[in-house]
């Protein structure tokens, strides 16, 4: 099998974690986390220099990565889990009492791979960048990651972030916004246009790419150009278009799914339409 | 125990703040510095310029500042952020209360500044809130040193130590009247005169008006015990079940909301442990205005005087 057949066999299995993490629990977002599987599939699975599985959170001498818009947090759990961070069991736990996977991530537990809290919007640009510019002053070369959402573009933050970055050149940085043009209450464009993205986050200097986020190989492709784009003076940010609900046919096309559960019937739809690649935990 | 203490000159607490980070980032080249366009006012241009590879310019962002300050934790850094205590805490709760304290991070956030006695500026500068909400963050140590000295030894001890700080200090010369290269023990009170009648507990400025106070109180025939809290959170909650037993009554005195405050931490110890009447100097549910530190100190009822009047009626109160 081909490494990209791999990956993909690979998101699929993480698409089927999320239905059924957010089922059993009846709460959580399932829509921008299956939008995201093929993103957080490429960065965990292929293209980030990660130092194996054994966490830490200082992350001297690896990648690292942020999620800004913590919701999505049963993709990055799924991730995580399948990679080999934690047990795929305990995504079991997700929402429940005394688990390491909140709602939204939280460093608390120590639950490995995260290294710090998100779910109130608009605050990871800003971390990723403070430690963007610490493996700068520890003479670290690898790379900081930060995906955020469309909607929380919105969030004043991330512009302050985002001239900072650019002023202090941290050009060891590189965002991802997960472009799906959906937020709770409607289209991104109905409820607070974004005009032009890519001309914004050029004009506050930085350089920047676009990909279809839900196409395994462009993504890996672009994520490479960014890696290759990095020490260049600049930060870079890739507005990556997707589909939220990506998957599952009755979960695309509308924000509905944003952050709602499935019940049993639509449990057994969307698994049906997801291949069992990796064994369900 | 006679009153232990003796006024060396006048100097403001945020130069105390100012020494001491410059003193930091020789000893300790984990040390960075973040400031959102008021180096000067927060005096740390001698850590800027001595060290400009560690220092950030934020601009006037201060919500992404205390994000920045927290991703620099993540390697081992340990961030200073400087701004008014004002766009320290109620401008970016949420950051703190995220990024900073629910992920334990290692930030020092300081803040200058603080409460009445910024003066002329007014009411949009002089929070009178912030001890209130940085305390009731878990994880979050709170810190508001009375003078110079203290100011700096602080600045110095709280590097030392691992997880959130807030620290709070202010604009104007006070009496310096703690010793120099003191050492200085978060969450320990300072006993700064011993006495029978009546526990006076205060906090920053309000100390040295509390020593002001004692001697007034001292002619009238009371003999007051005088303890500098200068650690908000942890409490040093044995410190004052030890006085108040003995006393039998408390003062509490702040440049802070009586909601909120270290009165309200008193409280609560004393309430929990040995409750006794307790009488409170603090800014009663009001905003301020400009005007003179001292005339403001004197309207909104932080004075002297008022240390004083409430000490009376403290002793008053106490069962006969």
């Amino acid at each position: 099998m081909s490494e990209t057949a791999q990956l993909k066999r690979t998101a699929v299995q993480i698409r089927r974690d999320i239905v059924r993490m957010v089922h059993a629990v009846q709460s959580g977002h399932p829509g921008g986390s299956l939008g995201c599987a093929d993103i957080f599939t490429a960065l965990y699975f292929e293209h980030m220099d990660l130092k194996g599985t054994s966490f830490n959170l200082n992350g001297e001498g690896e990648d690292l990565f942020f999620l800004s818009n913590g919701h999505i947090s049963p993709v990055w759990y799924a991730t995580l889990a399948r990679k080999g961070f934690f047990e795929v069991s305990e995504l079991n736990t997700f929402r429940k009492i005394n688990s390491r996977l909140q709602g939204h991530p939280a460093t608390e537990e120590g639950l490995e791979g995260i290294r710090i809290a998100s779910g109130s919007l608009g605050q990871g640009l800003s971390a990723a960048s403070g430690a963007a510019l610490t493996k700068k002053l520890n003479n670290d070369d690898k790379l900081v990651y930060v995906l955020m959402g469309d909607g929380e573009q919105q969030e004043g933050q991330i512009w302050e972030a985002a001239m900072f970055a650019a002023h202090h050149k941290i050009d060891n940085l590189i965002g991802i916004i997960d472009w799906n043009n959906r937020q709770i209450d409607g289209d991104v464009e109905d409820i607070m246009s974004l005009n032009d993205l890519r001309a914004k986050y050029e004009s506050f200097g930085w350089d920047v790419l676009e990909m279809n986020g839900n196409d395994m190989v462009e993504v890996l492709k672009v994520l490479k150009k960014a890696k290759a784009a990095a020490g260049h003076q600049k930060p870079i940010m890739i507005l990556a278009k997707t589909e939220m609900g990506q998957g599952v046919d009755f979960m695309m096309r509308s924000h509905a799914w944003h952050g709602i559960a499935p019940s049993d019937d639509q449990l057994e739809q969307a698994l049906l339409q997801l291949e069992e690649t990796l064994g369900d935990y | 125990m006679d009153l232990i203490v003796e006024k060396t000159g006048e100097k403001d607490t945020r130069s105390g703040f100012g020494e001491g980070l410059a003193e930091l980032g020789k000893e300790n080249p984990n040390v960075v510095a973040l400031c959102a366009d008021l180096t000067g006012s927060l005096k740390m241009n001698a850590f800027a310029d001595a060290f400009p590879e560690r220092f950030f310019q934020t601009g006037i962002a201060e919500a992404n500042m205390m994000g920045v300050a927290a991703g620099l934790t993540i390697g081992g850094k340990i961030p200073f952020t400087g701004t008014f205590a004002n766009f320290s805490t109620g401008r970016v709760y949420d950051q703190i209360r995220q990024s900073i304290a629910y992920s334990g991070k290692n930030v020092k956030i300081c803040a200058s500044h603080a409460g009445l006695t910024l003066g002329e500026d007014g009411a949009t500068h002089q929070i009178l809130e912030d001890l209130g909400m940085m305390k009731m963050l878990p994880n979050m140590t709170v810190i508001n040193p009375c003078d110079f000295n203290q100011t700096k030894a602080a600045t110095k001890a709280i590097a030392k130590m691992e997880g959130p700080v807030y620290l709070r200090f202010g604009r104007p010369k006070v009496p310096v009247f703690t010793p120099e290269n003191q050492d200085f023990e978060i969450g320990k009170a300072r006993h700064l005169k011993s006495g029978k009648d009546v526990t006076i507990i205060a906090t920053g400025h309000l100390v040295w008006k509390a020593i002001e106070a004692e001697a007034q109180l001292r002619e009238a025939g009371i003999d007051a015990e005088i303890i500098n809290i200068h650690t908000i959170k942890p409490l040093d909650e044995s410190a004052i079940i030890e006085s108040v037993k003995k006393t039998g009554c408390v003062v509490t005195a702040e440049e802070h909301q009586m909601n909120g405050g270290l009165g309200e931490s008193v409280a609560q110890c004393t309430a929990r442990n040995w409750p006794v009447p307790q009488e409170f100097v603090g800014v009663n549910d009001s905003f301020g205005e400009s005007g003179k530190p001292a005339e403001l100190m004197t309207k909104y009822g932080i004075d002297t005087a008022n240390v004083v009047e409430a000490a009376k009626k403290a002793v008053n109160r106490k069962s006969k």
